[in-house]
């Protein structure tokens, strides 16, 4: 793929404290066609806070309500209760009653860009004139148009391929594509729908660095959804977990890797190891920051004089933040290591039991649809 | 007959029935596509959804459909002395064709927009457009292939009906091929009717489906008669396939 163009990413975020994306008690439920009673409910409920200049990911399985979620952000789908502001506007307002939407509604769209898991570049259409389509739609002179085509083109590293059809182009760049059109209107928000879940994992890398870049050179925020926990972990400052129509945990990733027992944690950087005999306790021991450097393990075998195993040990980068997480086996079972954690709680560690089950939940990859 | 003969009669056929079926082409597709198009958007799920107005098209493009084209005719009479103030020409023949044709177009547009893929309109939405601007930029761009073949088809069906024009003396190649060819046992008039309208209609055939194949091929979709591969050389299109690259 082509590299990104542009200065050299930033090391500091621009997140600010304001929030951009607020979503408060959304509601949607499909009732089935002609049969009585039978409805679905694909959001349960659902707090969403977005703040300005973060990449949010909202991870989760297929039917969780992912998509019905990012779709009532727009509201390309009309939630049945709740209200959605985006950049301090209340789309629920401007929505009207009926079906179809209002030109105001139609305006607050405009300033919100939309990334497609399968593009959506209109095949009659060069790449170039892909992307003047939402400067047509805001009413824009031809000639401002090309030139804010060309320029976006170039941000994305395809200026050569403007008179390309979409046909012409791998997945990727249509991807990039794909983004360049969504940033046509200066959007504040750029909503994500699956998009690099067509895409090979290599391709995949790529237009998540240039969702990155594009995050921190212009500040724009970023709602993604996806079902890889791979794409939180590289790009995403916060997440949130779905399941069955609700948010069962959000919040910065470094915060949700400091809580104790946090589902999206463990999936975000899991360790393995089974325990070695029934007599035996697991413990998951993460490190971040100042407690990285303690000699913890060789403390606590003297301190108390028992033998420990190190099952499984990783260290890596999660959302910009170096962590290092180890799975030790202490002899005896939980009642009888009660001392020796509380010692390595004291640490300023993060110590989390692994249960007899062993298993920490795994979240289920699979095609969303 | 001898040809100097024959060769009056026959232009002046040729004509008459370029003139009915290019009018009638001309009204049926300026008046199908806007109904085709709103058979899509006012079926449930579309754009502007209203069930009372979709039965109510679907119904009146259902019946005129199946009514037999000569039918027809004689049954718009009084509409078609109220539109030309004659029921006999070539003039009153261009209603009922044009009315006929309007459903049978209508439908074939219907089932090429319905081919468009949900998730442009919704790109198209998510950008701030209006219905109009995806009528516009997407349903009519995206099917314009498929909306080429269904005219294609019209024309074909068109110089079909116009054969029983000759029945309100509109003349026309129908005409003659009944006048002289079944009337008159001209059997030499009636081949040579039938060898130009053969030669018409694949001519037609031939067009419409080069005009379809290259704005496929433009958009890289696959698809049509691989018998016209070899004239790709002859007749280069926008952009060849070939030139597809991948990085």
């Amino acid at each position: 793929m082509h590299p990104c163009p542009g200065t050299p990413t930033p090391a500091h975020s621009t997140v600010t404290e304001t929030h951009v994306i607020t979503t408060s008690g959304l509601t949607k439920i499909y009732r089935a066609h002609r049969s009585h009673g039978r409805e679905v409910t694909a959001l349960d409920g659902v707090d969403l806070h977005v703040r300005e200049g973060e990449v949010y990911g909202v991870i989760g399985q297929s039917g969780a309500g992912k998509s019905s979620l990012i779709r009532c952000v727009n509201l390309l789908e009309r939630p049945t209760s709740g209200t959605v502001t985006v950049a301090g506007q209340d789309l629920t307002a401007l929505a009207g009653r009926g079906p179809r939407a209002g030109r105001e509604l139609r305006r607050a769209r405009s300033r919100i860009g939309m990334v497609f898991q399968h593009f959506n570049l209109l095949s009659s259409r060069t790449v170039q004139d892909n992307i003047e389509l939402p400067l047509e739609i805001l009413g824009q002179a031809g000639r401002a148009r090309s030139l804010k085509a060309l320029e976006l083109l170039d941000l994305v590293g395809l200026a050569d391929k403007a008179k390309a059809y979409p046909a012409q182009l791998s997945g990727g760049q249509k991807q990039r594509v794909g983004i360049a059109r969504a940033l046509a209107g200066d959007p504040k928000v750029l909503l994500s729908d699956e998009a690099t879940s067509a895409l090979d994992p290599e391709t995949t890398r790529s237009i998540l660095q240039l969702l990155r870049d594009l995050n921190r050179q212009l500040g724009l925020t970023v709602l993604l959804i996806t079902h890889e926990m791979d794409v939180v972990k590289s790009v995403c400052d916060s997440a949130a977990l779905m399941e069955k129509g609700r948010i069962v945990e959000s919040g910065t990733v470094s915060e949700l890797l400091a809580t104790p027992g946090s589902e999206l944690a463990a999936a975000l950087f899991p360790v393995s190891g089974e325990a070695t005999g029934t007599d035996r306790t697991v413990l998951d021991v993460t490190f971040h920051g100042e407690s990285a450097t303690q000699p913890v393990v060789s403390q606590l075998a003297r301190t108390y004089n028992i033998d420990i195993s190190i099952l499984g040990a990783a260290i890596d980068t999660v959302g910009g933040l170096q962590i290092g997480r180890m799975r030790i086996e202490l002899p005896g079972r939980y009642e009888d290591n009660v001392v020796p954690i509380g010692f390595l709680r004291e640490q300023g560690l993060q110590i989390d039991v692994v249960g007899p089950a062993g298993e920490v939940p795994v979240l289920v990859e699979e095609g969303a649809k | 007959m001898t040809w100097s003969e024959m060769q009056p009669v026959l232009s002046q056929a040729c004509w008459d029935t370029l003139y009915m079926v290019g009018w009638s082409t001309l009204i049926a597709i300026v008046a199908g596509l806007p109904l085709g198009i709103l058979l899509v958007l006012t079926d449930k799920g579309g754009l502007l959804q209203n069930v009372v107005v979709n039965k109510a098209i679907g119904q009146i493009v259902n019946i005129a459909r199946s009514m037999p084209f000569i039918i027809l005719m004689v049954a718009l009479m009084t509409f078609t002395r109220w539109i030309t103030g004659t029921t006999i020409g070539r003039e009153a023949a261009i209603v009922p064709l044009a009315i006929g044709a309007i459903p049978f177009f209508a439908r074939l547009v219907e089932m090429s927009v319905r081919e468009v893929d949900g998730g442009l309109v919704e790109a198209v939405q998510s950008m701030g457009g209006s219905t109009w601007k995806v009528v516009r930029s997407v349903l009519v761009p995206e099917s314009l292939p498929s909306l080429i073949s269904g005219a294609t088809t019209t024309v074909i069906a068109l110089i079909g009906y116009s054969a029983m024009a000759g029945t309100v003396g509109a003349g026309g190649l129908g005409d003659v091929a009944v006048r002289y060819g079944y009337q008159r046992f001209e059997t030499g008039m009636m081949w040579i009717t039938v060898a130009i309208l053969a030669v018409v209609i694949s001519l037609l055939q031939f067009a419409g489906d080069y005009a379809a194949r290259s704005l496929h091929r433009r958009s890289g979709k696959t698809g049509g008669l691989l018998l016209f591969k070899p004239l790709r050389g002859i007749f280069p299109g926008t952009v060849a396939t070939d030139a597809v690259k991948k990085s």
